[in-house]
């Protein structure tokens, strides 16, 4: 491996995700199990811009997870980050995506775990940081803690276009993975999230939804269902 | 089956004619709007078009060899476009179809791009990468409809390059010799310059980038060279990156350039370079077809009249934000 470090720190590297943008490898690091993200060099970019641009998303991702973890969201340790080979080494969350999981567990177990993601993205918008991709495969459960992850997408934000955004995104995968319980499983979300940022703030960001779903883009999704 | 096709929506008004066996295009004729200076300017663009629309419609006839008894529908890019523009197109179709006795078929002037892209290059189910001076939009079709997975937050990508040689002095004209002034100037330049690159998601926002550029410019301590060589850089990169997330979702293995600014060389490498990483083919539509034309129009106008897509005379207004996933595409479903 190009980015082995230190002989045989980083062991048996195994290639789980393959994303556009990046790569992500299992593997142990310091005895702990870890996931390694490497964002891909692109060969249709000059040579310096695509440097740039891996280096600065590199930071800004760990960055954003640093500063939410500050803030007392539950999201991956950071163990190692190099900004030049573009990689960032971080904690394995053991447990099960939420998109697998609403199908299994029952219903006001699945709506406790939804709320609780609803506080922590309150928690983050009122910190001006957007997820940028939040969607039922990005929330792992473990020990009855849904962990946020992923932040290839996030960004340091206060536009309630945004943070609108993260919002429709979420409410978009629980249509598609949960169609059955899409109602209270919002309404479970936008609890947590309002005991955050308060009724104002959550009045607020439902209306900026209910516009972004107004835009021809979302043509199928035009409703925005009742609270 | 022959079908009439009319294009107004922008700088040209087109008419096509097309039949449903190849050689398919019977007539294609145009008449340009070229704004003396500045952007192009709509009333002015439809006074002239008014003018010319009698002459382009009867030399398309000509060209073609028959006479209108022999068309089977007249087709109309109803949108999306620019409103004074797309009024004339719209007035002399319901006119030709109220008198002539004809159906009218509406045609989205987005899909039109895509539908002749992929008549002519053969692409079959490819994600579909639509940069024109008013748009730019990742496609890719899905049940029923032409979806947008990608596009840009404000302006779109041909619109970034024409200002931006307007306002340094590049342009007009635009083009010279198939190959746009800022793409020509790039050439020259080597250097990367610290312009902001910004992608958010699947979606591309160039006003920043317009901004920096200009600002860079007046400063007069760069290179005009180094600035466009970054501009494109930046620019189509974004545009790349963001079809690579779509192809890559998708795991479709075609990429179809459609709309103006395809026919840049530079960008089709870079596509090039990225297609490979997949192994998908990259599928450019031919220059001509490129820019806004009748044929594209009649052509699509063929698809959905076989599928009885028909719009009555009183309903068929203009629509100058008609998005092309709103439209139904029954004849690839």
């Amino acid at each position: 491996m190009a980015f082995r470090r230190g002989g045989d720190t980083l062991e048996k590297l195994e290639l789980i995700y393959k994303g556009a943008e990046a790569y992500l490898f299992k593997s142990t690091f310091l005895d702990t199990d870890v996931i390694v993200k490497y964002r891909l060099p692109k060969p249709y970019r000059d040579p310096l811009l695509d440097r740039r641009i891996r280096r600065d998303r590199t930071i800004l991702e760990a960055r954003i997870i640093a500063r939410v973890k500050e803030l007392g969201v539950p999201v991956p340790a950071l163990y190692m980050v190099d900004p030049e080979k573009a990689i960032i080494i971080m904690e394995y969350i053991h447990g099960i995506r939420l998109k697998e999981l609403i199908n299994h567990a029952n219903i006001s177990t699945i709506e406790t775990y939804v709320r609780e993601v609803g506080r922590s993205i309150g928690i983050m918008h009122s910190a001006g940081i957007v997820h940028g991709d939040l969607t039922t495969s990005n929330i792992i459960v473990k020990e009855g803690t849904p962990y946020i992850i992923d932040f290839g997408l996030a960004q340091y934000s206060d536009e309630l276009e945004d943070k609108g955004v993260d919002i429709h995104l979420f409410l978009r995968s629980l249509e598609s993975t949960h169609p059955r319980f899409v109602d209270r499983l919002f309404k479970a979300f936008m609890k947590g999230y309002e005991e955050i940022v308060g009724s104002r703030g959550k009045e607020s960001i439902l209306e900026k939804v209910r516009e972004i779903r107004m835009r021809g883009r979302y043509v199928e999704e035009r409703r925005l269902r009742k609270q | 089956m022959i079908i009439l096709g009319i294009e107004s929506t922008a700088h040209t008004f087109g008419v096509g004619i097309v039949r449903d066996k190849d050689p398919f295009i019977l007539a294609d004729v145009r008449a340009n709007y070229i704004p003396k200076e500045g952007g192009i300017h709509p009333r002015e663009a439809s006074r002239f078009f008014a003018t010319k629309a009698h002459e382009v419609i009867k030399q398309a006839l000509e060209q073609a060899r028959i006479s209108i008894n022999d068309i089977n529908a007249i087709a109309v890019a109803l949108g999306p476009g620019l409103g004074p523009c797309l009024r004339v197109g719209a007035t002399i179709a319901r006119a030709l179809a109220s008198f002539f006795n004809k159906p009218l078929v509406p045609v989205n002037h987005s899909v039109a791009h895509v539908e002749i892209g992929l008549k002519l290059t053969g692409a079959r189910d490819p994600v579909i990468v639509y940069l024109a001076g008013g748009n730019t939009m990742i496609i890719a079709f899905n049940d029923k409809r032409y979806r947008v997975f990608g596009e840009t937050l404000d302006i779109a990508l041909g619109n970034l390059i024409d200002v931006f040689a307007r306002e340094v002095g590049l342009a007009p004209p635009y083009v010279r010799k198939g190959v746009h002034v800022v793409d020509e100037c790039a050439d020259k330049g080597s250097k990367l310059l610290d312009l902001p690159y910004i992608v958010k998601g699947q979606d591309v926002s160039f006003s920043g980038l317009l901004t920096a550029a200009l600002k860079h410019y007046k400063t007069g301590k760069y290179r005009l060279e180094d600035i466009c060589y970054t501009l494109r850089e930046i620019a189509y990169s974004m545009v790349v990156e963001v079809s690579e997330r779509a192809l890559a979702h998708t795991s479709k293995n075609e990429v179809l350039l459609v709309g103006g600014v395809a026919a840049s060389r530079r960008l089709q490498e870079k596509f090039k370079l990225m297609a490979k990483i997949y192994d998908a083919s990259v599928h450019v539509v031919p220059p001509r077809y490129a820019v806004d034309n009748g044929v594209m129009i009649a052509w699509t106008g063929l698809l959905a009249y076989k599928h009885g897509v028909v719009i009555p005379v009183e309903k068929a207004v203009v629509r100058q934000r008609w998005r092309l996933d709103e439209v139904e595409i029954p004849w690839r479903s």
